[in-house]
């Protein structure tokens, strides 16, 4: 076989396995969306359910999930942002910043449900918040932390070295340098960032089963005590604990959280695409 | 040349250290106030570590070590509030780094850090800047335009407008027009020879016809080591060292 | 120093010390995880000893006596991950090879968004869907009881584990100089030997990461096993059946224990596990994108 050919031949398996990775995604989109387009309706999204979930809206759920995600967006910007500020702006190469790093990296890859186990044990039982939005929010914070603080810090980097050095040798501080000359250049970046934690936090279910989350709860959440519906722990009951319910709520659920996580990635990545082609520099 | 010259900057046994690598080796030279005082030598020299340490932005780098003292006004500037003293003495570079903002902000950059917050006050600087860099006529009506969208030259010249705004004593120029067209750096040249007025200059220059031109006294560095220093007349038509004599002749660069 | 710039600069001294409480914040989560797991679950090894936790062979917490050995856990595991890597690794290097080598510029900004979307899909919704699809389609194959076996939770999860690879791969391959491609063309080599031969060669230690990375991840993923595995804590003896993994196990259970009880203890321990697990994962790959970086 000659060489040319082998060549041809690889690449078409290359091809094909590229493919299989990309393809399921869209079966998958077709097939919740072919299935769940039927109960997707204003009262669908905007009722709350009865009849034991076998009818009605998952306006809970939704509204549930918003208030988790927002919860855990509030607790992790603010310090995943300043979290990167340190790594990038003022951290030297020593012990202290590579163990730093090391945290990040790990904290990146710890299981989701071990997650939920840390905080039902920090959050709901040791500090006392019993399950609630507040242990879920600071739970799911606490996850998408390593998500925020690798967008910021890319972010940061890519500001030219240039900007701080002028900013400092016209006579300003560190901080002020970084407060008018670098952060300001790294918010797309740290706003896609943002987007992506929201993505993952509205999507994730482990970290909430044991802090917060209920299947089916008569009224709306009213304080930050108070527990929540969600909607990727509502998919799952209702999916798999409880018999009798229509298949095309069961996939209009599905389809309600699939096009959220879907959309906020979607807008992530044309939003960084954008800010790449406009770059002022 | 004026018989009673008052020091500026004055540098005692000053050694630069880069981890193992020196760039600068037991410097002492004094700068007199008002001067254009010009530094030759080929890269490496240690001309830009020279000047990058006068303002400390040298602290910036982990490996940076220093020995010696340097004084402005007789204080030692390690004692002094870093931020004020880069005030203070500020650099022009070799290329121009516009910031990405509008020519006014570029300008009003350095004042707005320092606290002045009042727009006809800042306005009023700008201008003042702008004039005094020789910038003002070809960019009055378009203050609100992208700094990066001017020329190289022009570029160039707002940095020096960005640096007057904040009202320095010691000016320093790391090979300043390296990147220009002759026009543009006959155009700095002059501004250098009007600005020496007020202000004590530094100019670094691989540049020696430049040297020539606008230095009242060279300082001629060679890997680290200050060979020469003397009027600039007297180093073109009779260096004391032989080395001098060859950079200068074009033996080597 | 005037009034002004004092207030300035007792403001940025504040400012600096929280940005640098906000790193350390970082090192003192993963402490307090590792902590508040040994805290709530080393009760259990009063009454278990670690060997026998680790190894013995039966898992019933509710039964009397109740019964603490993580083996059929471990061991449904390491299956379910087995299979996922046995998929998803070949076809993930393969995809990142196409996509950083071959592929042209605006299809490759294409396939990567897919990549993307399809990591943020939800391990509820893809679990959903295995379960819905994958499962009778494995039933009726192989004509079993129940589709929900370690086979259907290896096809679902290699699909969880292909993104992080690709992307991770993606990018050590895309980071080997130009120099090594050109000195190979110059050479005589055709793109394809050029790629195999050398670029990949050169990516090793990144792509190496990017299977442990993608590993890790379907260690740690929870729902989609849940819902697809079914849910059996017996030590397999073959893919095509129900198994029960360490996560899902934590998450299925705890809904049942008593807090302070010893099955609540022990689904704490199976959480030092994994913890333990993924952060030598985790530490390892991490060692490999820094050599790939230098």
């Amino acid at each position: 076989m000659n060489v040319q050919v082998k060549q041809k031949i690889a690449f078409s398996i290359l091809f094909f396995c590229t493919l299989l990775v990309i393809i399921p995604v869209l079966v998958i989109l077709v097939i919740i969306f072919a299935k769940g387009i039927s109960a997707i309706n204003i009262s669908f999204l905007t009722e709350m359910p009865t009849n034991g979930m076998t009818a009605g809206g998952i306006f809970p759920a939704i509204l549930g999930t918003l208030y988790l995600v927002l919860g855990a967006i509030l607790f992790a910007v603010p310090l995943g942002v300043l979290s990167a500020i340190y790594l990038v702006e003022y951290s030297r190469e020593n012990i202290l910043s590579r163990i730093v790093k090391l945290a990040i990296v790990n904290l990146a890859g710890v299981p989701s449900v071990v997650y939920g186990l840390f905080g039902l044990g920090i959050f709901v039982l040791f500090l006392g918040f019993g399950a609630s939005i507040l242990s879920g929010s600071l739970t799911l914070g606490i996850m998408i932390l390593p998500v925020i603080i690798t967008a910021s810090r890319e972010a940061l980097e890519s500001v030219p070295k240039s900007f701080r050095i002028v900013s400092l040798s016209l006579g300003a501080s560190k901080w002020q340098t970084i407060r008018h000359s670098v952060l300001p250049h790294a918010l797309p970046g740290i706003l896609t960032g943002t987007i992506l934690g929201l993505g993952r936090a509205a999507g994730e279910t482990a970290p909430i089963l044991f802090t917060v989350a209920a299947f089916y709860l008569p009224k709306l959440p009213t304080s930050l005590f108070d527990q929540t519906m969600a909607l990727p722990y509502h998919l799952y009951v209702i999916s798999t604990q409880v018999p009798g319910i229509p298949e095309n709520i069961r996939y209009g659920t599905a389809l309600v959280l699939l096009l959220l996580v879907l959309l906020l990635n979607l807008a992530a990545i044309i939003l960084r695409y954008q800010f790449r082609k406009r770059k002022k520099w | 040349m004026v018989e009673t010259q008052i020091i500026k900057i004055s540098i005692r046994d000053f050694s630069i250290h880069f981890d193992d690598i020196t760039a600068l080796k037991g410097l002492n030279l004094d700068i007199y106030r008002n001067e254009i005082f010009t530094i030759i030598g080929p890269a490496n020299s240690g001309k830009s570590s020279l000047l990058q340490s006068l303002n400390r932005l040298n602290d910036l780098t982990p490996s940076y070590k220093k020995t010696g003292t340097i004084l402005i006004d007789d204080q030692d500037i390690d004692s002094v509030d870093v931020e004020s003293l880069r005030t203070r003495v500020s650099i022009v570079f070799a290329l121009p780094f516009p910031l990405p903002l509008s020519i006014f902000d570029n300008i009003a950059y350095g004042p707005r850090m320092h606290g002045i917050k009042n727009k006809s006050k800042l306005i009023e600087i700008v201008e003042k800047g702008l004039r005094e860099a020789y910038l003002w006529d070809e960019v009055k009506d378009r203050l609100d335009i992208p700094a990066m969208n001017l020329s190289g030259g022009q570029q160039q010249r707002l940095c020096i407008a960005r640096i007057l705004a904040v009202e320095p004593e010691i000016i320093m120029f790391d090979e300043p027009t390296s990147g220009l067209d002759p026009i543009s750096t006959a155009r700095v040249e002059e501004t250098l020879r009007i600005l020496k007025e007020h202000y004590t200059i530094i100019l670094v220059t691989n540049n020696v016809a430049q040297a020539a031109r606008v230095g009242d006294r060279t300082a001629f560095l060679l890997m680290g080591e200050m060979v020469e220093l003397n009027e600039t007349k007297r180093i073109f038509t009779m260096a004391q060292d032989k080395r001098t004599d060859d950079y200068l002749t074009g033996k080597f660069g | 120093m005037d009034m002004r710039a004092r207030i300035r600069k007792i403001k940025e001294f504040i400012i600096e010390r929280m940005i640098f409480l906000s790193a350390i914040l970082s090192i003192i989560i993963v402490a307090l995880i590792f902590a508040f797991l040994l805290k709530e679950g080393l009760s259990i090894f009063w009454r278990v000893p670690l060997s026998d936790f680790l190894f013995a062979r039966n898992w019933y917490p509710i039964s009397d006596p109740p019964q603490f050995g993580i083996l059929p856990l471990i061991l449904g595991s390491i299956l379910v991950t087995a299979g996922a890597g046995i998929i998803s690794i070949p076809i993930g290097i393969a995809s990142a090879l196409f996509i950083a080598e071959i592929a042209p510029r605006k299809t490759k900004e294409v396939m990567k968004a897919g990549i993307e979307l399809l990591a943020a899909i939800p391990s509820v919704v893809i679990g959903f869907i295995g379960m819905i699809t994958l499962g009778p389609l494995i039933k009726t194959m192989f004509n079993l009881s129940t589709g929900l076996t370690a086979l259907s939770g290896s096809i679902t999860l290699a699909f969880m584990a292909m993104p992080t690879i690709v992307s991770i791969a993606e990018d050590a391959i895309t980071a080997v100089p130009r120099q090594y491609r050109e000195a190979a063309i110059a050479m005589g080599a055709t793109k394809w030997q050029t790629t195999w031969r050398i670029v990949a060669y050169a990516a090793r230690p990144g792509m190496l990461a990017a299977v442990m990375l993608g590993i890790g991840r379907v260690i740690g993923e929870t729902m989609a096993v849940m819902m697809v595995t079914g849910n059996a804590a017996l030590i397999p003896h073959s893919f095509l059946q129900p198994v029960r993994t360490l996560t899902a196990t934590i998450a299925a259970e705890m809904g049942e224990t008593v807090q302070g009880g010893e099955h609540y203890a022990a689904l704490f321990a199976i959480g030092i596990v994994l913890f333990i697990i993924t952060f030598l994962i985790n530490g390892a790959a991490d060692i490999y994108l820094n050599k790939t970086k230098k």
